[in-house]
This record gives C-alpha cells, sequence and structure tokens, in this order.
C-alpha cells in the first residue's frame, strides 16, 4: 500500500502522564487509510494509553491530533465518534446487564418516529450484523454478562464495525477468541482494510502482526522505539525492538 | 449474509415442565410472581389473622385496601425515582426532608401569600402552588447532582447533608408552626371521599386501563411479526390480556365498594339539596386522586425507564460506567437529570402527602428516605447497580405498606411495627440474592 498525501490520522508528539508516571512520552505515529498499522510492546508500554488520546478517553497533557492533515480537538469520545473513530477496547466497555443490542447500539439508539428506542429494529440489525461476524451467536434477548468471553469480544466487534468507521482503533481484539474465531477476525481486517479504512491493531500474536500490519509501531516505557515496514523487517527484529527497545538498524 | 435460523419456541421448551413452559410461554417475570405471591401471602395473612383471632377479618375488606393505595402513593411516587437513583450506584438520603420543605414553602404560598393576590379560595391557587412545589423540588435535585457530578462530592454525603439541610430550612422558613388547613382544592390532590373520582370515573379509568393492555399486546405481536422474531403462543396473549383486564377490573370494584362515610353523604346531601332516603345512600368512593397520580407516574416512568434513550442510559451508567462514558453518554449531565427528576417526584409526592394531612407541618416526610430506600430495595432494585424496575419498586411500597396497616390493624404497636419492617426489608434482599443466584 502506497502511503501517499496527508495521512487519514496523525498524533503528534502525545504526552500524558497519570501521577508520576509518564504513560506515553511524546509519542508520534500516523495512519494512512487503507492501512493497518500495529500497536507492539510489552504490558504498561502505554500503547492502550495512547489510543485512548484518539478515542476521547483520555485528554493527551500535550501533542497535536491531527485528522485528514487537521489539527482536531478531542475531549471526550462523542467528539470521536463524530470524527468516524470507532474503538473496540482492550476492556471492551460492554455494559453487562444489558443485551447485545443495546449495547450495540449504546449512545446511538434507533428511535422511532415517536422518539422512543426502537428495540425490535436494533435487535434485527444485531441479528444481521452477528450473521456475518459470528453466525452461531444465538444470545440476543440476555444480558451480555452471560456470554462467553469470545461472544463478548464479538459484541464489542461488532459495535465498531457497524456505523461505518473510517477509523479504527482495536486494542487486543483476539484477546479473548479461540483460532477459527481469531482467523475470522483477521479476514475482517482484512475486509475492513481493503474497503478503505484505517485501523490501529493492538496486537501481541508476531504473527498476526507479520500477517496483517503494514507497518509496525513499537513501544517501550512510554516512549516510540521506532516505526517499520513490516515487509521490510523479520519477525525477530520486531521482537528484538520489543524487548531490547531499539530499531533493527541500531541493534545491527 | 445469512439470516441466522431462529429456533421455534416449542422446540427450546421440549425438555421444560408445564409450570416452566407456561412461564416461558407467557414471559411473565419471576420475580414479579414472586413479589406478588409475597404481597397476596401477607394480606392474607393478616386477614386470617383478623379472623381467628379477633373474629373479624379488617384487612382484606374495601375500605382497608382503598386506604392502603391512598397510604402507598407518596412513597410509591418517590420509590419510582430513587430505583433510577440507586440503579446508578447513587443514593437520595434528602427526599423525606426534601419533601418537608417543599410542603412548607407550599403551605406558605397557599395560606399566607397566595390568597392576599388572589382572594382566599381563588382556583389559580392550587396549580400555582403545586407548580412552585415541584419546580422548586426539581431545582434542589438538579443541585443535589452538579455537587455530585461536577464536584464529584459523593452522594451519600451530599443527600445527608441535604437531609439535615433541607429539615431544618422547613423549620426556619415558619419557625416551626404548622400551617393549615390548605387550600380546598388542592386538598382533593391527597384523596378523600372528594378527592377521588367516584364509581363512573373509576368504570372509565377501568376501560381506558383495559384497551392500554390490549393496544400494548396487539402492538408487541405486530412488531415482533414484523420483525420476524418468535411469536407468543396465542393462548399465552389471550391468557395475558384477560389477566392484565381482570386486575384493573377487580381492582375498581373494591374500590367502588367502599362507600362514602355517612356524615360525608349527609353534608353533601345537604349541599346539593338531595334528600337521603331511609336505608341512606350508597356514593362510591372511587379511585383516590393520589393513587391515580401514582399510576400516571409509574406508567410514565416504566415508558421513560424501557422506551427512552434516557432510560437506557440510566441501566448502562448503572452497568458499567466507564464503558457509559466511553459509548459518547455524558454522564455526568444524566447524574443531574436523575436527580433533578428525584426532585420532581419528592416535590409531587409533598403535594399528596400535605394535600392528604391538610396541612404542611414541619415533621412531615420524616424518615420517608428509608422507607423510599427501602421500597425500591425490597421490589429489587440491587444497591450494586444496574438493576432495578419501576413496577417492582411501587410493589415494594405496596409491601411495606401493607405490613404497617396490617399491624395496625391488628394492634400492634409502632416498635414493634418498626422491628417487622426492618427485618422484612433484610429477608427481601436475601431472598433476592438467592433468587439471582438461582438464575444465573
Ligand atoms: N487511568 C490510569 N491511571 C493511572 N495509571 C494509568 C492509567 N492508565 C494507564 N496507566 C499506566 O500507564 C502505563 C501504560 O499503561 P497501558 O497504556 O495500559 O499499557 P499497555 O496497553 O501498553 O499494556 C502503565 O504503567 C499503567 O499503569
Ligand atoms: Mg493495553
Amino acid at each position: 500500500m502506497a502511503r501517499t498525501g496527508t495521512p487519514l490520522v496523525e498524533l503528534r508528539d502525545i504526552s500524558i502522564s497519570f501521577g508520576g508516571i509518564k504513560a506515553v512520552d511524546h509519542v508520534t505515529v500516523d495512519l494512512y487509510p487503507g492501512e493497518v498499522v500495529g500497536l507492539l510492546g510489552h504490558n504498561g508500554a502505554g500503547k492502550s494509553t495512547l489510543i485512548k488520546c484518539l478515542s476521547g478517553a483520555y485528554k493527551a497533557d500535550a501533542g497535536e491530533i491531527l485528522i485528514n492533515g487537521k489539527p482536531v480537538d478531542i475531549n471526550n469520545p462523542r467528539d470521536a465518534r463524530a470524527h468516524n473513530i470507532e474503538t473496540i477496547y482492550q476492556t471492551l466497555a460492554l455494559a453487562d446487564n444489558l443485551d447485545a443490542a443495546s449495547n450495540l447500539f449504546l449512545g446511538r439508539e434507533l428511535v422511532n418516529s415517536m422518539g422512543f428506542v426502537d428495540d425490535s429494529s436494533m435487535e434485527a440489525e444485531t441479528r444481521k450484523i452477528m450473521g456475518r461476524l459470528n453466525p452461531n451467536f444465538r444470545k440476543f434477548n440476555v444480558p451480555v454478562s452471560a456470554l462467553s468471553g469470545g461472544q463478548r469480544q464479538s459484541v464489542a466487534i461488532a459495535r465498531a464495525v457497524y456505523f461505518n468507521a473510517k477509523i479504527l482503533i482495536m486494542d487486543e481484539p483476539t484477546a479473548a477468541l479461540g483460532p477459527h474465531e481469531t482467523q475470522m477476525v483477521a479476514e475482517l481486517i482484512q475486509e475492513l482494510k481493503a474497503q478503505g479504512l484505517g485501523i490501529f491493531l493492538i496486537e501481541h500474536d508476531i504473527h498476526n502482526v507479520m500477517k496483517l500490519c503494514d507497518r509496525a509501531s513499537v513501544m517501550k516505557n512510554g516512549q516510540l522505539v521506532g516505526t517499520v515496514n513490516v515487509n521490510e523487517v523479520t519477525d525477530e527484529d520486531i521482537l528484538g525492538m520489543i524487548i531490547l527497545g531499539k530499531t533493527p538498524a541500531q541493534a545491527a | 449474509m445469512s439470516q441466522p435460523s431462529l429456533q421455534s419456541p416449542a422446540t427450546q421448551t421440549a425438555h421444560l415442565g408445564p409450570f416452566s413452559r407456561f412461564l416461558k410461554a407467557t414471559e411473565i417475570d419471576t420475580r414479579l410472581l414472586g413479589m406478588i405471591g409475597a404481597l397476596l401471602l401477607i394480606w392474607i395473612g393478616f386477614h386470617l389473622y383478623g379472623v381467628l383471632v379477633n373474629g373479624f377479618g379488617a384487612f382484606l375488606t374495601p375500605r382497608n385496601l382503598w386506604n392502603l393505595t391512598v397510604q402507598t402513593s407518596s412513597i410509591g411516587i418517590m420509590a419510582t425515582g430513587m430505583v433510577l437513583v440507586i440503579v446508578t450506584r447513587n443514593i437520595d438520603l434528602s427526599v423525606g426532608s426534601l419533601l418537608g420543605f417543599c410542603a412548607m414553602i407550599m403551605g406558605i404560598l397557599q395560606v399566607w401569600i397566595l390568597p392576599k393576590y388572589l382572594g382566599l379560595g381563588d382556583p389559580m391557587i392550587w396549580g400555582l402552588t403545586c407548580l412552585a412545589g415541584v419546580a422548586l423540588g426539581t431545582l434542589i435535585g438538579a443541585f443535589h447532582g452538579w455537587l455530585i457530578a461536577y464536584l464529584t462530592i459523593p452522594a451519600f454525603i451530599v443527600t445527608l447533608g441535604g437531609l439535615l439541610v433541607w429539615r431544618g430550612a422547613a423549620f426556619l422558613v415558619a419557625r416551626g408552626e404548622t400551617i393549615s388547613p390548605v387550600d380546598a382544592t388542592f386538598a382533593l390532590l391527597g384523596g378523600g371521599p372528594y378527592g377521588s373520582i367516584g364509581a363512573t370515573g373509576s368504570w372509565l379509568v377501568c376501560g381506558l386501563g383495559c384497551l392500554v393492555i390490549i393496544w400494548m399486546l396487539v402492538g408487541g405481536r405486530r412488531s415482533r411479526m414484523q420483525h420476524a422474531f418468535p411469536l407468543r403462543p396465542m393462548w399465552a396473549e389471550y391468557f395475558l390480556g384477560l389477566l392484565g383486564c381482570g386486575i384493573v377490573i377487580a381492582a375498581t370494584l373494591v374500590v367502588n365498594a367502599y362507600p362514602w362515610p355517612k356524615g360525608i353523604v349527609r353534608q353533601y346531601a345537604e349541599r346539593n339539596g338531595i334528600t337521603v332516603p331511609e336505608e341512606g345512600l350508597f356514593i362510591s368512593h372511587g379511585f383516590a386522586i393520589p393513587v391515580l397520580i401514582l399510576l400516571a407516574v409509574g406508567i410514565c416512568m416504566s415508558v421513560l425507564m424501557s422506551r427512552t434513550r434516557f432510560g437506557r442510559y440510566v441501566y448502562a451508567i448503572g452497568g458499567n460506567p466507564d464503558a457509559a462514558e466511553l459509548s459518547g453518554i455524558n454522564t455526568r449531565w444524566m447524574k443531574v437529570k436523575i436527580f433533578a427528576l428525584m426532585g420532581f417526584l419528592t416535590g409531587l409526592s409533598s403535594v399528596v402527602a400535605s394535600a392528604r394531612l391538610n396541612s404542611a407541618t414541619n415533621s412531615l416526610g420524616t424518615l420517608d428516605e428509608l422507607y423510599v430506600i427501602a421500597a425500591a430495595v425490597i421490589g429489587g432494585t440491587s444497591l450494586a447497580g444496574g438493576v432495578g424496575t419501576i413496577y417492582g419498586a411501587i410493589i415494594g411500597a405496596l409491601v411495606m405498606q401493607s405490613l404497617q396497616t396490617g399491624m395496625v390493624l391488628i394492634g400492634f404497636d409502632a416498635a414493634i411495627q418498626n422491628i417487622v419492617v426492618g427485618g422484612v426489608l433484610v429477608l427481601a434482599v436475601y431472598l433476592d440474592i438467592l433468587y439471582r443466584r438461582g438464575t444465573k
């Protein structure tokens, strides 16, 4: 994928700290349409915190966010959604006491002409998208607390892809999935990429990274180690970056 | 894109016993069934106790049941709001004091101030008074909500402060004086023979209620058909329709079977130039106005919680506050709205309570916060958040009032009443925990 023109997203020099901890320390990453950028690093490296600045969950202490080259202000999740940014959070961010359809449409409920929530339409839409993402899914009328980890994850994925995102953030989307479901998510990512979405993918499995990502940005202790084109490096190189915190050129 | 195949209810329920199959087909909530069972048990228990010990069962009489519903109104109205507060993992300890304060302000307004400008008994007085009462309640509730949401002071502390502040304020504004009598029209909102809608009006309400029940069943079925969702069997639809209408008709028969007392009939007859026949005149009470207010509040709040975005967000915030925030819900503003609504309902309840008492006293509403919270909790609202229903809270209020009324009828004193109500509260929550464990 050729990276020309303005990036879809640029996170410039983002910093954020909690108490004394610099969770993200002057990190710059970008993302082009039709591209998958992997965010890698050990637990606690600051990956989730970085993408939460883009999804509106956190407000960066310093730095700039540009969308299509224009600086934007993202103060809360509503702002992010207004910029067609959808997020699958590591914690899934589901309301356990609500059913799949209510979670999928949370904050964007379908309403009928009288302004009342249209549960039947929402359930029908949920059945449609789940039929595509996870055809074995049957539990439409129970709270999501009654679902398995994989089923919950598919609800969170469905919510992110249903609303025609342009920018998709996936924070460990396959963490709770079995091999078969992981394969389905991989296919979904390739399909969405082909449709021209830009995807930030946080993923621990190096094979998935090599298979799905165009570029990989590696973080360590809140700082960016470096960004590489995945087809120019080996998986060993990337692992080296994660563990040693050095780019392949430096390591060689 | 393939439509997932829908299992027909018949294949799903083949392995269940007849009772479970019946519940599944009618989709009756077993928790609701349990609460109504407990309520009936209490009613029948007190009645039988009266029959066996005192030789007269006073509980299941039109007179007692009518009084029971009127006495439940004030707590019931506030309990519907407390559901939202508790579902979102908050608490409101100030409702009793706020009720007292609103009643005091309304009392001053309609007895000391408005008659000066409008003249005593002016038809505008009661409306302006009610408006001022609910507006004041709403404002104070919103203020509590603002302190909780934007200054992040815990709800427990804000409303504990409110409990002291508004009780004190209620005393200050009238120097502890009792203000009475209230405006004559205003007093009707508290019930009593004149504050009831009579036999004809009650039958109209009954007819309307039955129509709404049928309309809901038909509408629900039509919507399911539209989306090709599984339908309830036809017999189950008829059963639900008959049950719903049956309950409404039975309630109407009961309230219409309670006649006005002789003295009121005589007074009414004299005023209207009617001659009372030898055997007396049977004038039905019918539904009391405060009960109709409670019903209207219950219906509106149920619609709000189950059919609107606002209600959906209330449950979402209770289930997972972070998820709600990440879904773009403005959880702080929601909190302000929830407490404002609680304040509105407290104001409304204050109208009912002071109208029923025909005066505003400094102590009106004392301990109400505890009864309101208990009603919501007995009705299945979980203090852990995310779970609770409006109908549950109203039934919870009815359960508590039934216990109290029942014990008064059989002559238990206040100390024993408190012990029993407290014990029942703890027992109800324990049963709820067992029930939830069983259905997990
Ligand atoms: N809300 C928060 N409050 C305090 N510290 C936080 C918070 N969120 C993240 N951190 C800290 O920031 C660092 C980065 O965390 P995170 O972004 O979750 O890492 P990753 O997703 O790469 O595993 C960790 O040290 C974590 O403890
Ligand atoms: Mg993380």
